[in-house]
């Protein structure tokens, strides 16, 4: 049988909440807005009472529900490069056949396409390929990627101004009444208190044995706050009830709960960069706890805000902080930023190892990726693995091949450290060929 | 439509030479020239820039030539730059850091990598890392819905980076000088405007390898230079007496970045083709961008073009969702046959913007083919019989 934890069950109940809501939109006449996770505006949109879609949940979602095989195929069927994002893919495929959500009720059209270009590339396009579907209308938000490894004031002041004369305007039209700054204040103290708790959470992986995954579980725990729940009470008590229980949890002295059960023992910690493939998650995780193997940090909880370096959303600066949050997200940091934050992870958590997912699909986080290893070996004194996947595309998922090379991973690790007659990693040096680079399967 | 090639003060060198420059410059990325240009005066920088978007008006009044790098073409191996990136990534990033490794980029004083998809984008953190010395420079032209904001951010990005080019070689910011530099700039899209009219009237005077390999020149060169060069090609190759051929003329889309080999190109006009117009080489000297308005301050002049009349592309936010039906009506002002979709492998920009752009040609009834490649692609057999199919189909039947 399948264990979870307490809090995952609430979640559960709340993503019950917000599809019946989403059935009901039209008939209810609340406007619904897709959107995506980087640089998303829940609280903005909450404050009008706007449901919003995330076509990059749907995506992963139907990923676990292994529909997204077929989906992906539909969107090929149709003209689809097999080269390019299978997120794009994956939605277009679901949208083609009928767009029903994970409850078998339809998911509504967009009243408006809200595209907040934070951190890819490809959201541009997938939301002129939308607008092409649906036939709305699209608000733009260009927000700069941060290059030159720094956020400017040009770039916090040119958000504020679309935020101002492009995005409030049109969610003013859709929802026919002008924006309640206050509702917005409040949505973002609310954010601020739950991102406080989020943070603290995972801040409990520096723990040993740490009480969480902070990948597999990892993506669980950032699901309310990266996606329409950001800014409500819900999310403010789902977070504090998850902090209570991995306080709990930590105070025991246990490890992370894993759909097995328990972790008996916690025998490597990792930092994990790259998304999981959703296809195979299970099997996917199961091949870390099967050896012992916690994730201690990963990057893909940090798409959605980076919140341990400080950021918090700011009522007192209600749209300069949503700028910031909209500039600050993992995929729109320069790819030193992200190596330096990779590798800070590995010495904070004290981690054994880091590993690379590369998904095909992916080139926001992808391109780059064999540098920023070197880059994180030569920062950290770690040595990296890396292996080679993609999120919703089944076809390029291999068990028996990403089996093979996370256990090869963690033995050498396991024998560097008897070498090294010590548990903490950074005190030996990195081996001389430690990348473990996988060629996609076919 | 007519062509009318002026006549310059030079005496045209004879085709043959001209061309055969031309093509040795392309065989050793034309880095010859830069060099030749930068050893005239010391104080003088090269700056390179990646695809799409070349801050040319910019740089040339701050003393720096723009050298648009697209790649390392199908003559050098790829070696080390193939450690950099996984077997799912297009090959101009490998090819552009084999370059920079190898040495032959030595010539530049920095490089702008503009935000024209993700890899291009994560390449500029690989590169700084690689040549901390170096200026590097990530670039985001505005993609706004508000073209106001869009303007400001605009400005203020380009008055930053004038001034640090300035300070790289020397120079104080002056209007003066960017004004000099429109007006070198608006002469050199006029010469790529003769150019273009000169293709599209007797493209059998003007294949495509030729004014391809003419526009590569313009990467590498000042931009009055450059105009000269292509009033020199436009006399000696609309003197040549050839008669025209049964082919249809197509439109070459999708190719703005990583770039196909010089075989392929020749391999689609052998097939049957002539290729009228194409967006090979977007992002600099181009044709239809629009002329800064010479009466504004010139910084707001030029973050004024870029937002407001910019070439449409798949890299850029189409505002209107007509990019489809603009093209469609571009294949039809331009008495072109067909369109051909030639994409790099992996290419997200330009493989995601064809599925709306076909449909848009199908409701037009404009005839399209598609296929891709990838620099190094050294076998151009079945592309040419899928174009001599293409071709033929279109012939017969007036569709593919
Ligand atoms: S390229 Fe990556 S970040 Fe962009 S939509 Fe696809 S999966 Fe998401
Ligand atoms: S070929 Fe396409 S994917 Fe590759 S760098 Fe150029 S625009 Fe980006």
């Amino acid at each position: 049988m399948i264990q979870k934890e307490q809090s995952m069950e609430t979640q559960k109940a709340m993503l019950a909440g917000y599809f019946g809501r989403l059935a009901t939109a039209q008939r209810d006449h609340r406007p619904v807005v897709y959107t995506f996770v980087p640089g998303n505006l829940t609280e903005l949109l909450s404050a009008f009472d706007v449901i919003p879609v995330y076509p990059e949940i749907n995506a992963l979602q139907s990923g676990m529900r292994q529909r997204s095989d077929g989906f992906i195929r539909e969107a090929e069927r149709a003209g689809h490069s097999e080269d390019v994002c299978s997120y794009v893919k994956c939605d277009l495929g679901m949208m083609m056949k009928g767009n029903l959500g994970p409850t078998g009720e339809a998911i509504p059209p967009p009243d408006l396409l809200l595209c907040s270009f934070t951190g890819c590339f490809v959201f541009m396009k997938w939301f002129e390929l939308l607008r092409e579907q649906y036939g709305c209308d699209i608000a733009m938000l260009h927000v700069p990627y941060q290059g030159d490894g720094k956020l400017t004031p040009a770039m916090r002041a040119y958000v504020v101004e679309q935020l101002e004369r492009e995005v409030i305007p049109k969610l003013e039209k859709i929802a026919g009444r002008k924006l309640d700054q206050a509702r917005l204040e409040e949505n973002l103290a609310r954010s601020a208190r739950a991102e406080d708790d989020l943070v603290h959470v995972f801040e409990s992986a520096k723990a040993r044995p740490s009480p969480i995954d902070a990948y597999f579980a990892g993506v669980y725990y950032i699901g309310p706050i990266f996606t329409s729940f950001r800014g409500s009470q819900d999310a403010c008590d789902y977070y504090a009830a998850l902090r209570r229980e991995v306080d709990e949890r930590r105070a025991a002295g246990l490890g992370p709960v894993t759909p097995d059960g328990p972790m008996a023992q916690e025998k490597y910690r990792l930092v994990i960069e790259g998304p999981p493939n959703w296809t195979s998650f299970r099997n996917f995780w199961k091949i870390f706890y099967d050896e012992g193997a916690v994730a201690v940090a990963s990057t893909y909880t940090k798409v959605g805000g980076v919140y341990d370096t400080g950021f918090r959303h700011d009522p007192r600066r209600p749209l300069e902080s949503l700028a910031d949050y909209c500039l600050g997200c993992y995929t729109n940091l320069s790819l030193p930023a992200r190596t330096e934050l990779i590798a800070r992870n590995v010495r904070e958590y004290q981690a054994d190892g880091f590993l690379f997912h590369s998904v095909k699909s992916c080139n926001s986080f992808s391109a780059g990726q064999l540098h920023m290893m070197r880059e994180v070996e030569r920062l950290s004194g770690v040595p990296g693995g890396f292996i080679e996947s993609d999120l919703v595309d089944g076809r390029y998922y291999s068990h028996a091949n990403i089996k093979n090379r996370v256990e090869s991973y963690l033995q050498m690790l396991g024998s560097r450290r008897g070498a090294a007659g010590t548990t903490s990693s950074a005190s030996a040096a990195p081996p001389a060929s430690p990348q473990l680079h996988l060629p996609v399967h076919s | 439509m007519t062509a009318t090639p002026p006549t310059t003060a030079e005496a045209a060198r004879p085709l043959t030479t001209l061309l055969a420059d031309l093509e040795a410059s392309h065989r050793s990325l034309g880095m010859e020239r830069v060099r030749s240009w930068k050893a005239a005066a010391p104080e003088r920088r090269a700056i390179g820039c990646l695809p799409v978007f070349a801050p040319r008006e910019v740089l040339w009044a701050a003393g720096a030539l723009p050298v648009f790098i697209r790649g390392g073409g199908d003559q050098l191996e790829t070696i080390r730059g193939d450690a950099y990136y996984q077997s799912y990534i297009c090959r101009l990033p490998r090819s552009t850091l084999e370059l920079g490794l190898g040495g032959w980029l030595d010539a530049l004083d920095g490089m702008i990598f503009p935000n024209t998809c993700d890899v291009i984008r994560n390449l500029s953190g690989v590169w700084s890392s690689l040549f901390p010395a170096k200026l590097t420079r990530f670039l985001d032209p505005p993609q706004a819905g508000d073209q106001a904001a869009g303007i400001r951010f605009w400005r203020s990005e380009l008055s930053a980076l004038y001034r640090d080019v300035c300070a790289l070689s020397g120079r104080e910011p002056a209007p003066e000088a960017l004004r000099a530099a429109i007006l070198a700039y608006h002469q050199a899209r006029r010469a790529a405007r003769r150019l273009e009219a000169a293709r599209i009237e007797t493209p059998w005077r003007f294949p495509v390898d030729e004014t391809y390999l003419l526009r590569r020149a313009g990467d590498v060169m000042p931009p009055l230079e450059w105009a000269r060069l292509v009033d020199d090609y436009l006399v000696a190759a609309g003197a040549r007496t050839v008669r025209p051929e049964d082919r249809i003329r197509v439109l070459v889309q999708g190719a703005f970045c990583e770039q196909p080999p010089l075989g392929l190109l020749r391999a689609l006009e052998r097939a049957g083709c002539y290729v009228i117009a194409d967006d090979l080489t977007l992002g600099h000297l181009d044709s239809d961008d629009p002329d800064p308005d010479p009466g504004l301050d010139p910084l707001q002049a030029l973050a004024e073009a870029e937002m407001v009349g910019r070439t449409a592309s798949a890299v850029r936010y189409d505002a209107q969702g007509d990019r489809g039906r603009c093209l469609a009506a571009e294949a039809k002002r331009l008495h072109a046959d067909g369109i051909i979709f030639a994409a790099p492998s992996f290419c997200d920009p330009a493989l995601l913007d064809q599925p709306r752009l076909t449909k848009a040609l199908g409701d037009a009834q404009v005839p399209y083919t598609a296929f891709k490649y990838a620099e190094n692609t050294g076998q151009f057999q079945s592309i040419r019989e899928q174009a001599g199919t293409f071709a033929d189909s279109v012939k017969l039947w007036g569709h593919a």
